[in-house]
C-alpha cells in the first residue's frame, strides 16, 4: 500500500506516547492535533462513508467538513478538533451502511 | 450558570479583539472557542509557533501575539475547548469533553470566522485533497508540511502557503491556478485601488518572486481540473494553454477563496442574504455589526470578508459598540474612540473589490458537472441535486428534503452554497426565492448522554 | 375546468388521496406551499402506529387497522410506480415503561380496544426477561413494554418523495411553491369551485379536497367547514448513523434504515412556534438514555419542531361540506398511518361510490355539542 501524506515535521523532537488505532499500537506525539499527527503517522483512512464505503481523510482540519471523523474512546469526533493523549483507543467512525437490518 | 455580559464565539482576531474592548470598558466577558489554543485560523497556535517556526510563517501571522496576549484579562473567561451548539434567548449551550453546560449572556457577538469555500471538482473527495488552507492549519498548529504538493485554485492564499511549504522545506509540485487572463487584466483596470493596496501588493509579489526564484512552476489559465487516483490522489489533471497536463503528487491542495462561516448566525434566526461578489450568504447588519435579533451581533470574516485587520477592527468596533448597548460607556466616548478603527476598517473593505477581481473563484467548482459530489456527508452529486429540481424541488430545503444533500453531520456547511447555485440555475428562480437551508440545532453534534446530563443538572438544581 | 379534484396541500395525506383519485380515473391537480410552510410532512415520526389508537373511538381503531393491513401492498405499489422504496418495516412496535403503574394503565385501555377488536389487535406484554431477548438494548429502567404486531414505520420524506412521483407518474399534476388564498364555489350547484393562488394564479376544478394541514383551518370556514384545528409541537432529535441497536420502533425512538436513531417528540401547545428548545431537547434525550442506555454516546446531529394538527378530540376529520357539496375537508395527525386507507379507500367515499366506507363518526357534526 501506498504511503499517505508525506509530511516534514519542523519539531521531530516532541515527546511521543502511545495510543490504540484500530487495535494497534501507535506512537504519537503528546498533545498535539490528533488528525494531523494521524496523517504523519501515515494513516490515510478515516472514516467511511455510509452509503459507497469509501475511505475519507481529513479536507479542512478546522472543524467544518467531519471527514476526519473517528470514534475517540467510544465517541464519534472530528479528531482534527481534538489532541493527542495518551492510552486513546481510536478506531473509524462506526457508520452502517444502507441495507436489511443485521439482527433481524 | 455563570452569566455574563458578552459571551463571544470564536476567538480568532475579531473575537480577541472584541473581547479586549468589552473587558477594558468594564463588560464581563465569555470568550467561546473550540480550539485548546485563541488564535483562530488565521492566528492559529501563534502564542506557541511564535517562538519556534513563527518566522517560516511571515511577519503578517506575528501580528497576532499581542492579540492573544490582550485576552489575558480578569475580566475574560476563555472557555477554551468549547464549542457553542445552541444559542437561545439570553443562554448559550456550550460542549467540552467534560459535558454540556450553559452560560448566561446579556449579548452574543458571533466571531465565527471564514471557511475556505469548498471546491467541489472530481475527485475532491479523495484522501489526500485538502484546503491549502487545511495545510497551512497543519503548518501553523502542528509544525508540519505537507510534501510534495500540488496547489490548485486561485486566491492570495495559495501564493502564501506555497511559500510557507517552500520555507519549510517543502517546496510543492507546482501551481495550478485557474485565474484567467482576463481576471489579471480586470485587476489592473483598479490602478487607484491597487496604489492603496501597496502593502498587500507588495507581499504578494515577493511571494511570486520567491516561488519563482525557487523553481516551482505555476501553470497559468488552467481549467478541466480533475484529482485523480484509486484510493487517495496521485495525479491532478487539468488542460492550461489547449494543452491537457497531468503532474504526479502526494497530495492536491485546493483553494479559490474564503467565505463567512454562517453556522452559527443561522442557528441563531439572524437574516442572511445572498452576496455576488462572495458567491455565499452573508448575515444582514449594521455597520456597528448589530444584527435584527434583538442582543446578537456579528465581527470579521463571519460577518463579511475583510481579512484578519478589518476582522480586528470590526471586533474593536463591535466590542465597544456592544458595551455601549448595554450602558457601559457614553456615545461620545463610544463615537470618538471608534472612529479611527472605523476609517481603518473601511480602508481595508475597499481594497477587496481589488481581490475578488483578480481571484475570481474557478468557474467549474461554482457550477459541478453532474459526476461531482456536492454533498460529502450524504453522498450527493451535483446531478442527483439537479434530478430533484427538474423533479419539482421548488427551495432549498425542498431539494434538502428530497435528496438529504445538506442533511448529514456538516449540516450543509460544505454544500448550502453549491446546492443555492444549482437550484437556482435549473429553476430559472432567483436566489432570493428559494430561501436557505434550514440551521437546526445542534450547531455542533453533542451526545445525547451530555443532553440528558443537562436535563438532570436542571432537575438536581434550581440554583440560578 | 383544469381537473375534477383540485388538492389543496401536497404533504403526505393530499398526496396519498391525490394518488387514489388519479388510481379511480379521476383527474387531479395538488397545489403545494413553499418550503416556509409548517409542513408536517416533513418533520414527522414515521411511525405506522396502531396501538392505543381508537381507546373511544372503535371506528378509529378499525380505521388505523384497515390501513395498516394495506400498507405492505401500498408500498409495493408506491416502488413499482414511483421507483422508491420507502423502507417499510412493519413488524411490530413498542410501547416502553418505566413503572408498573403506567403499564397498568395502558394495558387496560388496551385490553377495551381487544376485546372491541378481537384478534384484529393483536398485542401482548414484554417482561424484562423477553425484552432482554426481544430490544437488546433496552435498559433496566424500563420494567416492561407493549409489543403490538401491527406496527411499524418507514421512511416519511422517502415516502413523500415516492406519492410525489407516483402522483406525477400517474398523469396528476403538482404546482409547488403556491399559497392558496381563496376557495369559492363557482355560483350555481355543481358548477365546481374556483382557487386563488397568492401570485394570482387561478384553478377550476370540478371538486375540492382541503388537506392543507393548519392551513385548512384558514381555508376551510369559507367553504362552510368548522375546521377547528389547533398546532401542538412535536420536537425531534436525530443521531449519527450507528450500527444496528433498535430493532424495533417505540414512541421513544426508532432507528432509520440509514442507521440514524430518531428520537421524538415532545408534546407542546406552543402555537405555530417550531423553533427547538434546549430544555426540550434535553428532555428527549434524557427519556431516550433511560430507555436504551447505549444512546449515551450517540451523537445528536440535528433537532427539528414540527407542528401536529390536532383535531380537539384527536381522531381524523372527514367531511363533505354542508354548503357547498363537492367541497372535502380531510385532517388527520397520522398521515403516514393512515396513508394506504387514503389512497385506497377514501376516494370511493369522496366520490359516493357505493363502496364507501362508513366516515360518520369522522364527521364535524361532534364538535357541535
Amino acid at each position: 500500500m501506498k504511503p499517505g501524506l508525506r509530511l516534514k515535521s519542523l519539531t521531530p523532537d516532541a515527546p511521543l506516547v502511545e495510543v490504540q488505532f484500530g487495535g494497534e499500537a501507535l506512537m504519537l506525539p503528546e498533545g498535539d492535533n490528533l488528525a494531523a499527527a494521524l496523517l504523519a503517522a501515515g494513516i490515510d483512512g478515516f472514516r467511511q462513508t455510509p452509503y459507497q464505503g469509501v475511505a475519507r481523510a481529513p479536507y479542512c482540519m478546522m472543524g467544518i467538513c467531519f471527514d476526519c471523523l473517528l470514534e475517540v474512546d467510544g465517541v464519534s469526533q472530528q479528531s482534527c478538533m481534538v489532541q493527542v493523549r495518551a492510552g486513546m483507543d481510536l478506531r473509524p467512525a462506526r457508520q452502517r451502511r444502507e441495507g436489511p437490518y443485521a439482527s433481524l | 450558570m455563570h452569566r455574563f455580559d458578552l459571551a463571544i464565539v470564536g476567538a480568532g482576531p475579531a473575537g480577541m479583539a472584541a473581547a479586549r474592548e468589552a473587558a477594558e470598558a468594564g463588560l464581563k466577558v465569555a470568550l467561546v472557542d473550540e480550539q485548546p489554543r485563541a488564535g483562530g485560523q488565521i492566528y492559529r497556535n501563534v502564542g506557541q509557533a511564535a517562538q519556534t517556526y513563527g518566522a517560516q510563517l511571515g511577519k503578517e501571522y506575528l501580528r497576532g501575539v499581542p492579540l492573544v496576549e490582550g485576552i489575558d484579562h480578569e475580566a475574560i473567561t476563555h472557555f477554551s475547548g468549547h464549542s457553542v451548539w445552541a444559542i437561545e434567548k439570553g443562554q448559550l449551550a456550550l460542549n467540552s469533553p467534560d459535558g454540556a453546560r450553559q452560560i448566561g449572556a446579556r449579548c452574543v457577538l458571533l466571531a465565527t470566522g471564514a471557511i475556505e469555500r469548498p471546491m467541489p471538482v472530481p475527485g475532491w473527495t479523495l484522501p489526500g485533497v485538502m484546503g491549502a488552507g487545511a495545510a497551512q492549519i497543519m503548518l501553523k498548529q502542528s509544525g508540519l508540511a505537507v510534501e510534495n504538493a500540488v496547489l490548485v485554485g486561485s486566491g492570495p492564499l495559495l501564493h502564501l502557503v506555497a511559500v510557507q511549504l517552500l520555507r519549510a522545506g517543502a517546496p510543492p509540485v507546482a501551481l495550478v491556478e485557474t485565474r484567467q487572463r482576463r481576471d489579471s487584466r480586470r485587476a489592473l483596470l483598479m490602478w487607484r485601488l491597487m496604489l492603496r493596496a501597496g502593502r498587500y501588493i507588495q507581499r504578494s509579489l515577493a511571494d511570486l518572486n520567491e516561488l519563482r526564484n525557487a523553481g516551482v512552476p505555476r501553470h497559468m489559465a488552467c481549467a478541466d481540473v480533475a484529482l485523480l487516483g484509486e484510493r487517495r490522489v496521485d495525479t491532478v489533471s487539468f488542460s492550461s494553454g489547449g494543452r491537457r497536463q497531468e503532474l504526479s503528487c502526494d497530495a492536491a491542495l485546493l483553494h479559490h477563496g474564503v467565505v463567512p462561516h454562517v453556522q452559527a448566525s443561522r442557528a441563531a434566526g439572524v437574516p442572511h442574504i445572498w452576496s455576488d461578489k462572495i458567491q455565499a450568504h452573508v448575515p444582514v447588519c449594521d455597520s456597528w455589526g448589530r444584527t435584527e435579533v434583538p442582543r446578537v451581533w456579528v465581527a470579521g470574516d463571519g460577518a463579511w470578508i475583510g481579512g484578519a485587520r478589518a476582522a480586528e477592527l470590526s471586533g474593536r468596533i463591535a466590542g465597544l459598540a456592544i458595551a455601549h448597548d448595554l450602558g457601559f460607556v457614553h456615545s461620545p466616548e463610544r463615537d470618538r474612540r471608534t472612529s479611527g478603527w472605523i476609517e481603518e476598517r473601511d480602508f481595508e473593505l475597499s481594497l477587496r473589490p481589488l481581490i475578488e477581481k483578480a481571484f475570481p473563484p474557478y468557474a467549474a467548482a461554482l457550477a459541478p458537472a453532474d459526476n461531482v459530489t456536492v454533498c460529502r456527508c450524504e453522498e450527493i452529486s451535483a446531478g442527483e441535486v439537479r434530478q430533484a429540481v427538474r423533479d419539482g424541488a421548488t427551495g432549498i430545503n425542498h431539494v434538502k428534503v428530497s435528496t438529504r444533500a445538506g442533511m448529514g453531520r456538516c449540516q450543509g456547511r460544505m454544500c448550502a452554497a453549491a446546492l443555492a447555485r444549482i437550484v437556482v440555475r435549473e429553476s430559472d428562480a432567483k436566489i432570493d426565492e428559494i430561501g436557505t437551508l434550514n440551521a437546526r440545532p445542534p450547531i455542533k453534534p453533542v451526545t445525547l448522554g451530555a443532553l440528558a446530563g443537562m436535563r438532570r443538572e436542571a432537575e438536581g438544581s434550581e440554583d440560578d | 375546468m383544469d381537473a375534477d379534484f383540485a388538492i389543496v396541500g401536497g404533504g403526505i395525506v393530499g398526496l396519498s388521496v391525490a394518488l387514489g383519485l388519479l388510481d379511480a380515473g379521476q383527474g387531479v391537480v395538488v397545489l403545494d406551499g413553499s418550503d416556509a410552510d409548517p409542513k408536517a410532512s416533513r418533520g414527522n415520526f414515521g411511525l405506522i402506529w396502531l396501538q392505543g389508537k381508537g381507546v373511544h373511538q372503535p371506528r378509529y381503531a378499525r380505521w388505523s387497522k384497515e390501513s395498516a393491513d394495506l400498507w405492505p401492498g401500498f408500498a409495493a405499489r408506491l416502488k413499482e410506480t414511483s421507483g422508491v422504496d420507502v423502507g417499510l418495516r412493519q413488524d411490530g412496535g413498542l410501547d416502553l415503561h418505566f413503572n408498573d403503574d403506567s403499564l397498568a394503565d395502558a394495558v387496560t385501555e388496551h385490553e377495551a380496544l381487544q376485546a372491541e377488536l378481537g384478534a384484529e389487535y393483536p398485542f401482548e406484554v414484554l417482561t424484562p426477561e423477553t425484552l432482554s431477548i426481544e430490544e437488546p438494548e433496552v435498559g433496566p429502567k424500563v420494567a416492561a413494554a407493549i409489543l403490538h404486531h401491527g406496527d411499524g414505520h418507514v421512511d416519511p420524506l422517502a415516502l413523500i418523495k415516492a406519492l410525489s412521483a407516483a402522483v406525477v407518474a400517474r398523469g396528476g399534476r403538482i404546482i409547488g411553491a403556491t399559497a392558496v388564498t381563496d376557495v369559492a364555489a363557482r355560483g350555481a350547484a355543481d358548477a365546481g369551485f374556483r382557487l386563488t393562488c397568492a401570485d394570482g394564479a387561478e384553478i377550476q376544478a370540478a371538486k375540492v379536497v382541503l388537506a392543507a394541514g393548519l392551513g385548512s383551518a384558514q381555508l376551510g370556514p369559507g367553504l362552510g367547514f368548522a375546521a377547528p384545528l389547533r398546532p401542538e409541537r412535536g420536537q425531534i432529535l436525530i443521531t449519527e448513523k450507528l450500527p444496528p441497536l433498535i430493532r424495533r420502533p417505540s414512541l421513544i425512538a426508532r432507528q432509520d434504515r440509514a442507521g440514524g436513531i430518531q428520537i421524538g417528540a415532545t408534546n407542546e401547545d406552543v402555537g405555530m412556534d417550531r423553533r427547538v428548545t434546549l430544555d426540550g431537547m434535553a428532555k428527549l434525550a434524557a427519556e431516550a438514555v433511560d430507555a436504551y442506555p447505549v444512546l449515551a454516546r450517540a451523537q445528536v446531529l440535528r433537532a427539528w419542531g414540527a407542528l401536529r394538527v390536532m383535531s380537539p378530540d384527536g381522531l381524523p376529520i372527514y367531511q363533505e361540506s354542508p354548503t357547498c357539496p363537492g367541497a372535502f375537508l380531510i385532517s388527520c395527525h397520522s398521515g403516514v398511518t393512515l396513508a394506504a386507507v387514503h389512497a385506497m379507500s377514501l376516494p370511493s367515499w369522496l366520490l359516493r361510490r357505493d363502496s364507501a366506507p362508513d366516515l360518520e363518526v369522522f364527521g364535524e357534526t361532534r364538535f357541535a355539542a
